[in-house]
């Protein structure tokens, strides 16, 4: 009986932590890693800390929002599949109610000035947060030169050409499992001298 | 019509890869030729998207789906967006578990780390390429660009930096204070010069 208790704490507690997240990020996608990252490492310790790039570059590379597939994501790790429905739900939800809101007084809405003036220093704000999640999840990178060439090349082209992120995902993998093969072969070929990898 | 704004919805969700503002061209040619909504009233709800919390292609499904059908519209838009996503990754978090420690995975995996920073670092960068000049600015010069700079936006950029990595705030906090500092800064400042 206790056993079944605590599931549905969890449950309640991965719902009500995701309808956080969707109900305080603004502009979508990027703006939502940082929480997503504050609230599954280091508050409840869903996830860890050297698991959730993986999550992201898993989110990033499959259809969708990036911000459901990762709730979906951690909400299985979490909870199984109740708590990936749950997480999806809670995400989904802030967007639901108040978008629909909008819609019925949208022109009202856009003509409040003060919303404006709100959202104004919200943007300044959320670049902060991104440039925060740059910082952290940099820290836990694994850098060598062949890493490092990679981040530099997708940022580069990121910000300045008009190519989908997801060709600069399958680059990178495809680059990371040439890498291992190389390896592999190295290894098999017996020039391995002391090399751990 | 409900069928149709489900499986057009279920195919924005299952074809953008990428998420945010891959969707954009998309959404854009399904809803402008099903003739749901204007290109002009697409750009400004596009504007509204992102100054109301939640994903983006979750926000225009629900306000596409509010307004063809009302509420029973906006909840269908919004699962059909959504669904694709929930089936594709429970399916890859179920199996993940067990490939995650697999040689070739971990080798692909290997090599999309760094990208996802590098993309995260590059969303940093366009948000302050867009934020901090003015729209629109021509920048031929040095002093082009400090005529083009947006100062307050900047000092807002400046002052969340410092109490957000000093003080270790909760990310909410410092969306909070922004929008504070927001209000002051291009509300009530401008009353008194």
């Amino acid at each position: 009986m206790k056993e079944k208790n605590d599931y549905q704490e969890k449950l309640l507690t991965v719902f009500m932590t995701f309808l956080k997240i969707g109900l305080f990020t603004f502009g979508g996608g990027y703006a939502m890693i940082p929480l997503i990252e504050y609230e599954t490492v280091e508050r409840h310790h869903w996830i860890e800390s050297e698991d959730i790039l993986d999550i992201f570059a898993i989110a990033e590379a499959t259809p969708g929002v990036i911000a459901v597939n990762t709730a979906t994501f951690v909400g299985y790790k979490v909870a199984g599949f109740w708590g990936s429905l749950l997480a999806t739900l809670g995400v989904v939800i802030p967007s639901l109610t108040i978008i629909s809101l909008i819609a019925l007084f949208f022109q009202e809405f856009q003509s409040l000035e003060w919303v404006g003036y709100a959202f104004r220093g919200i943007r300044a704000g959320v670049i902060v947060l991104i440039l925060g999640a740059v910082v952290k999840m940099g820290k836990k990178g694994e850098y060598t030169p062949l890493t490092v060439l990679i981040l530099m090349l997708a940022f580069g082209l990121a910000s300045f050409t008009n190519i989908n992120v997801i060709y600069l995902l399958l680059g990178g993998a495809v680059t990371g499992l040439a890498y291992q093969i190389w390896l592999n072969k190295k290894i098999s070929n017996g020039e391995n001298s002391g090399e751990d990898k | 019509m409900y069928l149709d704004l489900f499986i057009t919805f279920f195919k924005i969700g299952l074809f953008t890869i990428g998420g945010g503002y891959a969707m954009i061209p998309l959404i854009q040619q399904e809803v402008v030729t099903h003739g749901w909504l204007t290109l002009l009233e697409l750009t400004d709800f596009i504007a509204v998207a992102e100054s109301t919390p939640g994903p983006f292609a979750v926000n225009i499904a629900t306000f596409v789906g509010m307004e063809m059908g009302g509420l029973p519209g906006a909840l269908i838009t919004t699962t059909a967006v959504v669904l694709p996503s929930f089936i594709i990754i429970l399916f890859i978090a179920k199996a993940f578990t067990n490939f995650q420690q697999n040689k070739w995975v971990q080798g692909a995996l290997y090599g999309m780390r760094p990208v996802v920073i590098g993309l995260i670092a590059a969303a940093v960068w366009l948000l302050m390429s867009t934020g901090f000049i003015s729209e629109g600015a021509e920048i031929h010069s040095v002093d082009d660009l400090f005529s083009a700079l947006q100062y307050l936006e900047i000092i807002i950029f400046v002052i969340g930096s410092f109490v957000y990595f000093r003080f270790k705030l909760h990310p909410i906090k410092l969306i909070l204070i922004s929008a504070g500092l927001g209000m002051v800064f291009f509300g009530v400042l401008p009353m008194f010069y």
